[in-house]
Formats: C-alpha cells, structure tokens, sequence
C-alpha cells in the first residue's frame, strides 16, 4: 500500500505575537487518500487556512507532524498545488502570465506554458481577458483566474481554500460541474475548504468538520451517492440526511458568543 | 502609450493636465514684466522677461554647445548613479549586516555639501566632464538606494509565499515578485535623481569647466549680465523637466500596471 496523499499527526500550531499567544489548531489527525476529494469546514477563525499553509510548506507547525505523499511537508514548499483565501495574482503580470505562473516556476519554457494557460481560459469564462491586467478585472474574475492558476501548476494535490468564495450562485455551480468533470478526466487528490456546507457535499467524497479555535477535528462524514454529482441532489433524503449532521457537527463545538473570538477581537 | 496630441481628445487632456500651470506662469511673467517697468529696476538686479529673452537672442548661438555638455553630463551621472543606488539596494536589502553598517553611512554621505565637495573633485578629476558626473552621481544614487531598497523590502510576503509553494527558489521569487514589485519604487527614486541631475552638473561646472551652462553662468556673472544668469536658470528648469520627462515615460514603458487605473479614471 502506497503512503496517502496527505496525512497529517497531531497537527498543532501556536501564533505568538508580542506576547500574545493565539492557539490556532490544536492536534489535528487528518489522511486524505490518492485520488480523494476532502471538504474542510469549521467556524471562522478554527485554523483552517493554517492547516493549508502547513502542507503548502509555507508555516512550520509547532507540533506535529505533515506529510504529502508520505514526504514531510513540514518546510518543504513545492509540494502541493496551493490556493491561497486571497487570489494573490501578480499585479505586474496580464491574465495570462499570472495563470502560466506554476507551470514557469516549474521551468515550462515560457511559450508553451502560456499555450496550456491560454488553452483553458474559455472554460474559466475568462476568454478574451488573455491580455487584462488583474486590476481590470472583477472578484469573480480574479478568482477564477487564481483557481486556474491553481490547476495548471503540476502537483497531484490540490489545497483550495474557499476558491468559490467570491462568485454568485451561478457561476458557483458552473465551477462545480466543470470542476467535477476535469477531476473525472484526470484525477487528483483535493482538499477544499469553504463554508458552504452544500458545496462541501456535493463536491467532496467526505466533508470533515472542525471545532472552533483551537481547531480539532469533531466529527467526518461521508457524502452519499457516487461522484460525479448533478446539483439536483441536494434535494435527495440522504443528501438532506448528511447536510443535517454536519451542520450539527458545526454547532456542537460552537459557544455561545463564541469566547474565542472576543479575545483575539481588537485589531483582528 | 497613448498621447494622441492630434485628437481633440487628447488636446482637451494636455489643455486640463498643464492649463492651469501655463495660466498661473504667464500671469506672473507679465507681473515681472510690469514690475520691472513701472519702478524701473535696473537690470543688474533685476532684468524683465523681455530683457532675458534679449539676453537668449544675443548668446543663441554658443547655447548648444553648453547645453549639449551639461546634459551629457547629466544623463551620464543619473546612469551611474542610478547603477550604484539599485547595487546598494540588492546590498542593503539582501544583507541585514550590510544594511545595518551602510544605511547610517549613506545618510552621512548626504550630508557633505556639495560646493564643499566640487573642488576636492576637480582636483581629483581634471576639469573635463569626469568630476560633473561624479557630482551628479553622488546626488543621484542616494534616493535611488533609499527608494529601491524600501521597494525590495516591503515585497508582499504572502506573494512569496505563494510562488514558493511552487517551489520557486531564492533566484525565482527575485525574479518573480520582489524585482517587479520594487521597480515603481525604482523609478521614484529615480524621478527625484532626475529631477537634481541638471542642477547637479551645473554645481560641478560652476566649480570649474571649459564648457557647460555653468561655465556660462560664472561668464555671465562677470560682466554683471544677470539677464543671461536668468537665461541658464530657464534652461536648467527646462532642461530638467526634459529629464524627468523622460524618466516618466521609461517608467510608464517599464511598469505598465501602474497606469491601468489612472488611464481609465482619468478618462
Ligand atoms: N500570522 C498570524 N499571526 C497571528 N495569528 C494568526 C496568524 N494567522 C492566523 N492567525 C490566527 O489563527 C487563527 C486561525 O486562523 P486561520 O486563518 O487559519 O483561520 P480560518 O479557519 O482559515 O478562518 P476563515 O474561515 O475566517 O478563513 C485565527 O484566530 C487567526 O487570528
Ligand atoms: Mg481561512
């Protein structure tokens, strides 16, 4: 048996800030298998992004263990395919240079990965913004470039976090389909964070729920029926079934006022 | 680029952008022109507009050949000091050792009058164009480190962070996020370099030359004609608009994403 894709031990990470102490996550165990789409929701502020930025190898943890292909991530950039909460697109570079970016990085010759880049802006709904600088461009837009810029950099393991946050509904579900038609073509191993807890079902094969700060995780469930999804089934009994007990998942570990938040409140 | 002087478009845009400027510079050359006249101040002390212009005409024909020296000598010393600012700044940026020993150093450079340092230069350089583009250097490197190592410095660091979990190295994030995003930085350090360099020669010239507005400002001061000191004190303006004119445009060629939201809103 090969090693998951990404696994993660007893994940726990401290902020210290001018004496200020903030416990973000808090001994997370997560495996995600080769191939497996895993959503990740939790409060605001529960550690999520931190989670991602530990497995892009961008934050060293300080404890834990994290690893993606059974190599520790732990300091180690270059091993997942990461997109930020913010789209982070090069303000000096057109559309098309910023989702080339991956691919050049990884030392494509410059013409051709602008060739792939160009390739997929139709089906992004970006065509004819090859040329746009970013600051032309809507939220909408900037996401979807960002999450293009995403796909073409060559990793098996995507980490989306809330890579739909910023589009309407429709649009929203254009992506899913598209999303879930590229993922059946050529499959790779995801883990997507959001707040839509339908997303999370309609996309993921398990949906994984954490607790407020400090994060753990409280409770996995699995999506029913086979991927890939028409958005039809979210009406279904079990789809409605699944939805319940993970928004039940969501208010478990939730306080009243939520404690954590006012202390880190001023300034935050 | 886009200027379209012949459009009416762009006529209305130069007319709205500089208008004001022409309006207010012609009102007080024809309060100068009226002052001079109604108390007949002499033109030793002060010479009316008409007077500086007679002055132009009269020397017109020894104009190029000052003009030419003092701007070579300029342009010259702005790419020189313009190499040595971006070398301390990759410097102080990169190394906070160096950053630590040279910052302190570089503002005491600043501090040494030029005048001071003009004929210590000259005595060093010879008389030719060597010492002005010393002189024009040492003025030009010091806001172009200062900008550009700032630039370097404030690179978004959750950019870098994105292209590194790429695998981006050290090489590649400078290639990629913190030279592009120091380049602005560059040319304002740049502009204000620019926009010194001709006075800059000018003090190296004053010093002593064989040729150069300088020289002709000392010639003219001489024999009291202070309506030709006005003339190279226009030209010296004019000039470093010239300059700074040009120094804009490169940063509009350079950084075309500066200007996306400026062109439309201006629009
Ligand atoms: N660089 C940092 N320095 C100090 N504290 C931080 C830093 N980054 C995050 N935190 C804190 O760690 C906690 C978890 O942050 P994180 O960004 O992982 O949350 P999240 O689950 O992604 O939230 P959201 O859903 O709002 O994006 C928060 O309380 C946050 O204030
Ligand atoms: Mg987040």
């Amino acid at each position: 048996m090969s090693a998951p894709a990404i696994r993660v031990e007893g994940l726990e990470h401290t902020f210290r800030q001018k004496g200020r102490e903030v416990r973000a996550v808090d001994g997370v165990d997560l495996e995600v298998g080769e191939g497996e789409f895993v959503a990740l929701v939790g409060p605001s502020g529960c550690g999520k992004s931190t989670l991602l930025r530990v497995l892009a190898g961008l934050l060293v943890p300080t404890g834990g263990t994290a690893e993606v292909g059974g190599v520790s991530a732990v300091g180690r950039p270059g091993l997942v395919a990461f997109m930020p909460q913010k789209d982070l697109l090069l303000p000096w570079r057109r559309a098309l240079a910023n989702a080339a970016l991956g691919l050049e990085v990884h030392g494509v010759p410059r013409k051709e990965a602008r060739a792939r880049a160009r390739a997929l802006f139709g089906v992004f709904g970006l065509e004819g913004f090859e040329q746009a600088w970013p600051a032309q461009m809507s939220g909408g837009m900037r996401q979807r470039l960002a999450l293009l810029r995403t796909f073409l950099v060559p990793s098996r393991v995507l980490l989306l976090d809330e890579p739909f946050g910023a589009l309407d509904a429709i649009t929203r579900r254009g992506m899913h389909a598209w999303l879930q038609e590229v993922l059946a073509i050529e499959p790779r191993t995801v883990l997507l964070v959001t707040h839509d807890v339908e997303e999370a079902l309609v996309l993921a094969d398990r949906v994984v729920v954490m607790s407020p700060r400090p994060g753990r995780i409280v409770d996995a469930i699995a999506a029913p029926f086979a991927r890939p999804r028409e958005p039809g089934i979210v009406t279904e009994a079990a789809f409605v079934a699944a939805k319940a007990r993970v928004l039940a998942a969501l208010g478990e570990g939730d306080d009243p006022v939520s404690a954590g938040e006012e202390r880190t409140a001023p300034g935050a | 680029m886009k200027l379209a002087l012949g459009s009416a478009a762009g006529a209305r845009r130069l007319a709205a952008a500089y208008g004001p400027s022409a309006v207010l510079l012609a009102l007080l050359v024809a309060g100068w022109e009226a002052w001079v006249r109604v108390f007949d101040t002499r033109p030793y002390i002060l010479p009316a507009p008409s007077r500086i212009w007679q002055g132009f005409w009269e020397t017109k024909h020894l104009l190029p050949e000052h003009i030419r020296t003092t701007l070579a000598e300029a342009v010259l010393g702005l790419g020189f000091g313009a190499a040595a600012g971006v070398t301390i700044a990759v410097l102080v940026a990169g190394i906070p050792l160096v950053r630590r020993v040279l910052m302190p150093l570089l503002v005491v450079s600043q501090t040494i009058p030029m005048v001071v340092l003009a004929p210590l230069l000259i005595v060093w350089f010879g008389f030719g164009m060597t010492p002005k583009v010393v002189v024009v250097a040492l003025w030009g490197f010091f806001p172009v480190a200062v900008a550009t190592a700032d630039g370097l410095m404030h690179a978004d660091r959750e950019m870098v962070g994105l292209v590194r979990s790429m695998g981006a190295n050290r090489l590649q994030v400078l290639r990629y996020i913190a030279v592009p995003a120091a380049l602005p930085a560059f040319f304002s350090g740049l502009k204000i370099a620019a926009a010194y360099a001709v006075g800059g020669a000018v003090v190296g010239e004053w010093i002593g030359a064989s040729s150069g507005l300088g020289l002709y400002i000392t010639r003219a001061q001489t024999s009291f004609r202070v309506d030709r000191v006005f003339v190279a004190v226009v030209l010296i303006a004019l000039l470093s608009m010239l300059l700074f004119a040009a120094v804009h445009v490169l940063a509009r060629l350079a950084t075309p994403w500066m200007y996306v939201r400026t062109e439309e809103e201006t629009r």
